[in-house]
């Protein structure tokens, strides 16, 4: 990855950007993904921002905590001392914030609730919602605190490949609804943040075919809407072993008899079985590789857990972003 | 463990069964296995099928002869010569939004509200937009009578009850206390949104042009109005879907894979089935690993794989021990991870399918996994 000077010297290692917009077809592990970044750009005495908008709980699942209330809890703390805070953005409580901030509602704010306005702003008012949520992030990412900056990183756990193009582009299609007014300039000052250098894209992606055809599809979606992308992150990787080997089942009987093992019928077309399937899979993962590399984005790999997800995984995959980036 | 079988032929051979629903997180196969459920029910229950997806990959949606978004029911090729028909068709959700814009009003009004801003941005971006015209097709399709059986593979929503939600949320929505406010005015014909109303209400309504704008409320007024003239039975068409998922006619099939957030989903999702009186069929568990060598353990493969390392000379058993090994214990992960499905709703049928190789992209592939079932 190139790197690019960042404001104060303190961003750093491959990552220059300050807001962390993670993104990757369901299931490819993006949440995971988020955390571990998060960690890791915390490390040394920095502090980061994990932030969720969608209500999954994808957060409390992986630190293994309850539910986030609306709120930036300490949720994790970092090799060498730094911390990660967490926060669920939850479109209706934005709302109410931000009327509060610029308004000073008060008691109208809940009376606005009771009549529905939240629900129906949030839910209906096109795009609102999005505003609402990214404006949140934006705060987040540009807060300081006696002149300096409250989070070094904010790492966003965002919406899946299908949607993040809309998501991320939401505040254009508001600024085109809105033609003037207060959502028009939040969105205008939203949209400006998501398109600068201060934003990258990461896209998560397994080395199968659908994932894979995402993230080229929401990589060419979001650099037409001219908002930088970061680095193809591909998750859940094995050992390309066996590529191209010829295994017979005679080799195998005499491996198998060499190392001791039974060497019965159904075990040796068994094995002879799954080493073919694995070859296949690997011949088809190295075919989606290339394709990966051919988007001319930096690519990094993070191996499969066999163990699941935990703590010390979680360094583990953030030691491998931050040299490999 | 006593986990019932899925019968999933018994299903798509039942004449009294004419909805089956896909449902489950995104990234679990969903699209997949309701073609290939369609492409069974057609060739082997000889069923004319309708297949309605939502978003396909590329590949498969070639196989399925789909090569647009035309949200046109099209004619499967390439199947069995005695199979039943097969048709497939991809959602256009502005399309069928249109549809039913056209269906209810005449094309003057339809013109105006077509190039409305918020109708352009709602019928193509507005969250719940996708499943409520999911819902809508799935009712045209079920009036037309021509299909024995139709499959629909849900959105892949943030969340898998966002279907079950989007016709309440919408219904809602048009019959609201907020949409009344707005209304107001433009059934009494005044121009202005907020004219009307009372002085109690004129903070809320000066609160609310503040934020949004006088312009904004202008549009959003113009289109509630014109929504509101056409969409007197919205709210029943809504209730009318809602009744047909609840009936004996309809099977929902939770699909998930063995992972610990898709298992999270489908006891969710079966809990939330079970809460709304839908009849929920079984559980797909797509990708589970087979191991063909089953009776050789894992830790057994990696230390014959060491001593093999050793010994020297036959690197590709060794190999393959361990590819053997990482698979045993894949599958043991599995079997845990599902685990957690069969102890919440221990009485809900389950089938397995085995991880393919490759990715599905063709007739051939849906056939494979259609005689899993």
């Amino acid at each position: 990855m190139t790197t690019r000077e960042s404001q104060d010297g303190r961003t750093g290692y491959g990552w220059p950007a300050r807001l962390h917009v993670v993104t990757g077809k369901g299931g490819t592990g993006k949440t995971t993904v988020a955390g571990a970044l998060a960690l890791a750009l915390a490390r040394d005495g920095r502090r980061t921002l994990l932030i969720e908008v969608e209500a999954r709980q994808g957060i409390a699942q992986l630190f293994d905590r309850d539910p986030l209330p609306y709120q930036e809890l300490r949720i994790a703390t970092a090799s060498g001392g730094g911390e990660v805070r967490a926060l669920a953005v939850d479109a209706e409580e934005a709302l109410l914030e931000y009327l509060e901030m610029f308004y000073r509602l008060g008691v109208a704010g809940r009376a606005l609730r009771k009549v529905g306005a939240v629900d129906f702003a949030t839910t209906v008012a096109p795009g609102l919602r999005d505003v609402l949520l990214t404006g949140k992030i934006k705060e987040a990412v540009t807060r300081t605190v006696d002149g300096r900056r409250v989070y070094d990183a904010v790492v966003l756990d965002a919406p899946p490949t299908g949607r993040i193009g809309r998501f991320l582009n939401v505040t254009a299609e508001t600024a085109r609804l809105a033609k003037v007014g207060p959502i028009k300039t939040q969105s205008e000052g939203v949209a400006a943040i998501l398109r600068s250098p201060m934003t990258a894209v990461h896209v998560v992606t397994l080395l199968e075919e659908m994932p894979v055809q995402e993230s080229a599809d929401a990589i060419d979606e979001l650099t037409r809407l001219g908002i930088p992308i970061g680095t193809v992150i591909v998750n859940a990787t094995r050992p390309p072993v066996l590529a191209g080997a010829k295994v017979t089942q005679a080799d195998l009987r005499r491996g198998l008899t060499a190392a001791g093992l039974a060497a019965d019928k159904e075990t040796l077309a068994g094995l002879a079985g799954e080493a073919k399937a694995y070859q296949t899979r690997v011949a088809a993962e190295a075919s989606l590789r290339a394709d990966l590399q051919g988007l001319g984005r930096p690519v990094v790999e993070l191996p499969v857990l066999p163990g699941g997800v935990t703590a010390q995984s979680l360094e583990s995959l953030g030691d491998l972003l931050l040299t490999s980036a | 463990m006593g986990t019932p079988k899925l019968d999933v032929d018994a299903i798509l051979a039942d004449p009294a069964i004419r909805i089956v629903v896909c449902c489950g997180s995104g990234g679990v196969g969903k699209t997949t296995t309701a073609a290939a459920l369609a492409v069974r029910a057609a060739e082997r229950h000889g069923r004319r099928t309708v297949v309605l997806t939502i978003d396909p990959a590329r590949r498969l949606a070639q196989a399925l002869g789909l090569t647009e978004l035309d949200n046109t029911p099209r004619m499967v090729k390439g199947l069995q010569p005695d199979s039943a028909e097969l048709q497939a068709m991809m959602l256009d959700m502005k399309r069928t939004f249109d549809e039913v814009v056209l269906e209810h009003t005449d094309p003057k009004r339809a013109e105006e509200i077509f190039a409305n801003p918020f109708y352009q941005a709602m019928s193509s971006t507005f969250s719940g937009t996708q499943e409520y015209m999911a819902m809508e097709k799935l009712g045209q399709l079920r009036a037309r009578e021509e299909w024995d059986l139709i499959v629909v593979d849900t959105p892949p929503s943030r969340s898998a009850l966002d279907f079950l939600d989007a016709p309440a949320r919408l219904s809602r929505f048009l019959d609201g206390k907020m949409l009344r406010l707005l209304l107001a005015p433009a059934r009494a014909g005044g121009r202005s949104v907020f004219n009307l109303v009372s002085a109690s209400f004129g903070l809320f309504s000066r609160t609310v042009t503040k934020i949004l704008g006088a312009q904004l409320l202008t549009d959003l007024s113009g289109f509630v109005g014109a929504l509101d003239s056409m969409f007197g039975g919205f709210r029943e068409r809504a209730e009318q879907t809602y009744r047909v998922l609840q009936a004996p006619e309809t099977a929902f099939l939770v699909v998930a894979a063995p992972e610990p957030d898709a298992v999270r989903e489908a006891v969710y999702f079966a809990g939330r089935l079970a809460a709304d009186r839908m009849p929920l069929a079984g559980l797909v568990l797509n990708r589970v690993v087979a191991v063909p060598a089953a009776g050789l353990a894992a830790d057994d493969a990696r230390a014959a794989a060491e001593r093999l390392d050793e010994l020297g000379g036959h690197p590709a058993t060794a190999e393959v021990l361990r590819v053997h090994a990482e698979l045993a214990d894949q599958r043991d992960r599995q079997a845990a991870v599902s685990g957690r499905f069969l102890r919440a709703h221990p009485g809900v049928p389950v089938v397995k399918i085995p991880a393919q190789p490759a990715d599905v992209h063709d007739l051939d592939g849906l056939r494979s996994i259609g005689t899993s079932f």
